[in-house]
C-alpha cells in the first residue's frame, strides 16, 4: 500500500551505490590520502614521513607562489583569448540557416581530437621552433633578419593552451546561442536598440551561462597544465603543473607535490565557486 | 682516490696491449638446463645490439621478454612497487646503492659468472656497491657538451663557453650532475652534503642561466639536432647518435677541461626476480668479451670489458674517440656520483627547484 513508494526510494538509492562507492572510492579516498600526504615530512626518496608539518605549504605559498601566480595567469589569459576567439565562432555556426553547414563546421570544430594531443603539441614546436615553418616563412619572404625567438616562451605556452581547449569553450557557447530564441533581439530593435546594445543587454546576458561554462572548462585545465607547459615552454615556461610533476617523479618530494596540488585544486575550487556564483545571479536575474 | 683509480684505468687502455694478448677465442656457451625458460630484462631504451638478445636466446634455448625504461627513477618506482616480473635491470651507480639499502636487489652469484676477471679491475669495487655484491659494469660514459661545430668552428674546452653564449643552450635534467659541475668551479665536493654549498652550487648556475632555454630530460640531444640549441649538456652516447644518424659533421662532443661528470651503468638483479639464476648467466654473457664488444661497436658507449678491448673485437674508431674513451688529462677531472643520503637529497632537490623557478625570470 504505502509500499509502493518506499519501495521506490530504496530501489532508487540501490541504483546510485554504484555511482557512490566509485566516488568514495576513486575520488574521496585519494584527495583525503593527497590532504594528508600533504602535512607530511618529505622521507627517503620523495616519500611521505611521519612527523607532520605545514612546511610543504609555506614553501608552496613561499617560492612557489610565483610559479603558482603564472600559472593562474597564463591560465586566465587563455581563457579571455578562447572567449574572444571562440564566441565569435560559436555565434557564427549556431546561426547558419544550412543545418548541414552548421553540422559540417561543428564537427570541424572537434576534429583535431581525432588526432593524440601529444602530437599537436609537438606540430606546435616544429611551427614556432627558430628552425621552424613560420620562422622560415617570415625569413623568406625577408620580413625579419633574424628568427623570432618564439618557441620556450610563455607566448608558446599560450598559443598551445588557446589551441588545446578552444573547442571546450566554443561548444557550450554554440549550445547556449543555439536555444537562443533571436525574436528577443527583434524585441530589442523594436525598442531602439542597436547592434551593440541589443547585443551587450540581450545575447550576451541570455547566452552568458554558456559562456561560463566555457570559461571554467578552459581554465580549469589551463591552470594545471603539464604537458603544453613541458614542451613548449622549456625553461622559461615552467607552470605549477610542471613542479607537481618533479615532486612525484625520481628523488622528489611527494608530501611538497601533495601540498602544491591541494593548493591548486583550492584555486580550482574559488574559480568554481565564482562561476556558480555568477550563474545562480543569472538565474535568479 | 676515485680519480686515480679512474686514470689506472685508462692508462690500462691505452698500453699497447691491444696487440700483445692473442689468445683464442671460444665463443660462449650457455650452461645446460636453461632450455625452455624465460627471462626478463628491463633495460634503457636504446642501449643493446640488435643481436645480443636473439643470440642469447639460441645459445640457450629460452625465450627473453625486453622491456624498457628512460630514467633510473622510472625503473626504481617500478620495482619499488612490487616487482612486476623482471629478473634484470640497469641501474646507474647511486641508483645500485640506494636499491641496495632499500633491500630492493639480491646478491649476484658469482659463481655462475665466470667471465668477471674479463672487466676492467678499476671499474669494480665502486664506491656504491664496494664488493661487487649486487652489481657489474654494463657500459661507462660521461656527461659533457654536445654542440654545433657550425657555432663553434674551434670547438669547445672550457664550461665558461657554455655559460657565456650567447644564443640557445640547453642543460641536463640531472640536479646531481649540474650541482657537480658547479662545485667543480666553487672548489666543493661534487657530492657534498653542506647545505650553505649546495646553495652556493644553485646561485652559481642561477647567474649562468640567462641564456637556458630548455632543462631537457634526457633529449637534449634532439634539441640540438632541430636547432633549437646550440649546446646541449648531455650524456656522449646520445650526442654521438645524433652525428651518426646524420653522417655528418655538424655537432661534435666534448669534455670541458674543467671536468665533468663520469657514470657506470650496471647489471643487477631486482628483488622478487622469477628466474635469478637465468640473470646470472645473461650477465656471464654480456662479460664475454665478443658479446661485450659486439654491444659496444653497436651502441657506442665505452666498454668495461678489458678483455673486449685486448681482443681487438671492438672498432678501432670508438676506441681511439676520446668522447667514447676520454684521455688520461680528461678522466683526472672527472667526478662520479654517489648517493648522498636523504637529508642531503632533499636540500639539493629544494635547490634545484628553486633554481628552475628563478631560470625561468
Amino acid at each position: 500500500m504505502t509500499t509502493w513508494l518506499a519501495r521506490k526510494r530504496e530501489s532508487g538509492f540501490l541504483l546510485a551505490v554504484p555511482t557512490i562507492a566509485w566516488l568514495l572510492i576513486l575520488f574521496v579516498l585519494p584527495l583525503v590520502i593527497v590532504l594528508i600526504v600533504s602535512f607530511m615530512s618529505r622521507g627517503r626518496g620523495g616519500v611521505a614521513i611521519m612527523p607532520f608539518t605545514i612546511e610543504h605549504y609555506q614553501r608552496t605559498l613561499g617560492i612557489f607562489s610565483i610559479i603558482l601566480w603564472r600559472s593562474i595567469g597564463l591560465a586566465a589569459l587563455t581563457t579571455l583569448v578562447c572567449l574572444v576567439i571562440g564566441y565569435p565562432l560559436a555565434f557564427f555556426i549556431s546561426t547558419r540557416r544550412n543545418r548541414l553547414f552548421q553540422q559540417v563546421t561543428l564537427f570541424l570544430v572537434i576534429l583535431p581530437f581525432w588526432t593524440n594531443f601529444l602530437i599537436r603539441t609537438y606540430a606546435w614546436r616544429i611551427l614556432l621552433g627558430d628552425e621552424g615553418t613560420i620562422n622560415g616563412f617570415l625569413l623568406s619572404l625577408g620580413l625579419i633578419d633574424d628568427p623570432l625567438p618564439m618557441l620556450n616562451t610563455q607566448f608558446a605556452v599560450l598559443v598551445g593552451l588557446v589551441y588545446g581547449f578552444l573547442p571546450f569553450m566554443v561548444l557550450p557557447i554554440y549550445a547556449s546561442v543555439e536555444r537562443f530564441n533571436f525574436r528577443y533581439v527583434d524585441a530589442a530593435y523594436d525598442l531602439g536598440a542597436n547592434d551593440l546594445r541589443a547585443f551587450l543587454r540581450v545575447v550576451l546576458p541570455l547566452t552568458l551561462p554558456g559562456v561560463l561554462a566555457g570559461c571554467a572548462l578552459v581554465f580549469i585545465p589551463s591552470v594545471g597544465a603539464f604537458v603544453t607547459p613541458d614542451l613548449l615552454g622549456g625553461a622559461k615556461g615552467l607552470m605549477i603543473g610542471n613542479l607537481i610533476n618533479n615532486q612525484f617523479g625520481g628523488s622528489g618530494n611527494m608530501p611538497l607535490g601533495s601540498a602544491l596540488s591541494i593548493v591548486m585544486m583550492a584555486v580550482v575550487m574559488l574559480s568554481l565557486l565564482v562561476y556558480l556564483l555568477a550563474n545562480r545571479r543569472d538565474r535568479g536575474a | 682516490m676515485k680519480k686515480t683509480g679512474l686514470l689506472l684505468v685508462v692508462m690500462l687502455l691505452a698500453l699497447p696491449l691491444v696487440y700483445a694478448d692473442s689468445h683464442e677465442y671460444a665463443a660462449w656457451t650457455c650452461p645446460e638446463g636453461f632450455e625452455g625458460q624465460t627471462l626478463s630484462i628491463f633495460n634503457w631504451s636504446t642501449y643493446i645490439a640488435e643481436d645480443t638478445v636473439p643470440n642469447f636466446e639460441d645459445a640457450c634455448g629460452v625465450s627473453v621478454n625486453y622491456d624498457i625504461y628512460e630514467s633510473n627513477e622510472a625503473m626504481l618506482a617500478r620495482i619499488r612497487q612490487g616487482n612486476p616480473g623482471y629478473d634484470l635491470i640497469v641501474p646507474s651507480g647511486g641508483t645500485v646503492q640506494r636499491m641496495a639499502e632499500e633491500g630492493l636487489l639480491i646478491p649476484l652469484d658469482k659463481d655462475m659468472i665466470p667471465n668477471i676477471p674479463n672487466l676492467i679491475p678499476d671499474l669494480l669495487n665502486a664506491p656504491y656497491d664496494p664488493d661487487n655484491t649486487y652489481s657489474l659494469p654494463y657500459q661507462w660514459g660521461t656527461v659533457g657538451v654536445g654542440y654545433r661545430t657550425e657555432v663553434f668552428p674551434d670547438g669547445i674546452t672550457s664550461w665558461d663557453q657554455v655559460w657565456a653564449h650567447d644564443g640557445s643552450v640547453a642543460w641536463l635534467d640531472d640536479r646531481q650532475t649540474m650541482f657537480g659541475i658547479a662545485h667543480l668551479f666553487l672548489g666543493t665536493d661534487p657530492n657534498t652534503t653542506d647545505g650553505d654549498e649546495i646553495v652556493a652550487a644553485r646561485d652559481y648556475l642561477l647567474e649562468r642561466g640567462g641564456n637556458v632555454v630548455a632543462v631537457a630530460a634526457d633529449d637534449g640531444q634532439v634539441l640540438l639536432e632541430r636547432g633549437e640549441v646550440d649546446i646541449a649538456i648531455e650524456y656522449n652516447g646520445d650526442i654521438l647518435q645524433i652525428s651518426w644518424d646524420c653522417e655528418c659533421d655538424d655537432y661534435a662532443y666534448a669534455i670541458p677541461d674543467e671536468g665533468s661528470n663520469v657514470w657506470i651503468d650496471n647489471l643487477a638483479i631486482p628483488v622478487d626476480a622469477p628466474n635469478p639464476e637465468l640473470a646470472n648467466v645473461f650477465i656471464d654473457y654480456i662479460l664475454d668479451a665478443k658479446v661485450g664488444a659486439d654491444l659496444t661497436n653497436y651502441i657506442w658507449y665505452a666498454s668495461p670489458n678489458q678483455a673486449s678491448i685486448e681482443s681487438g673485437f671492438i672498432d678501432e674508431e670508438i676506441l681511439n674517440d676520446p668522447a667514447i674513451f676520454p684521455t688520461p688529462e680528461q678522466v683526472a677531472n672527472l667526478f662520479a656520483i654517489i648517493d648522498v643520503g636523504a637529508e642531503a637529497e632533499e636540500l639539493i632537490n629544494n635547490a634545484w627547484d628553486e633554481m628552475l623557478i628563478f631560470l625561468g625570470q
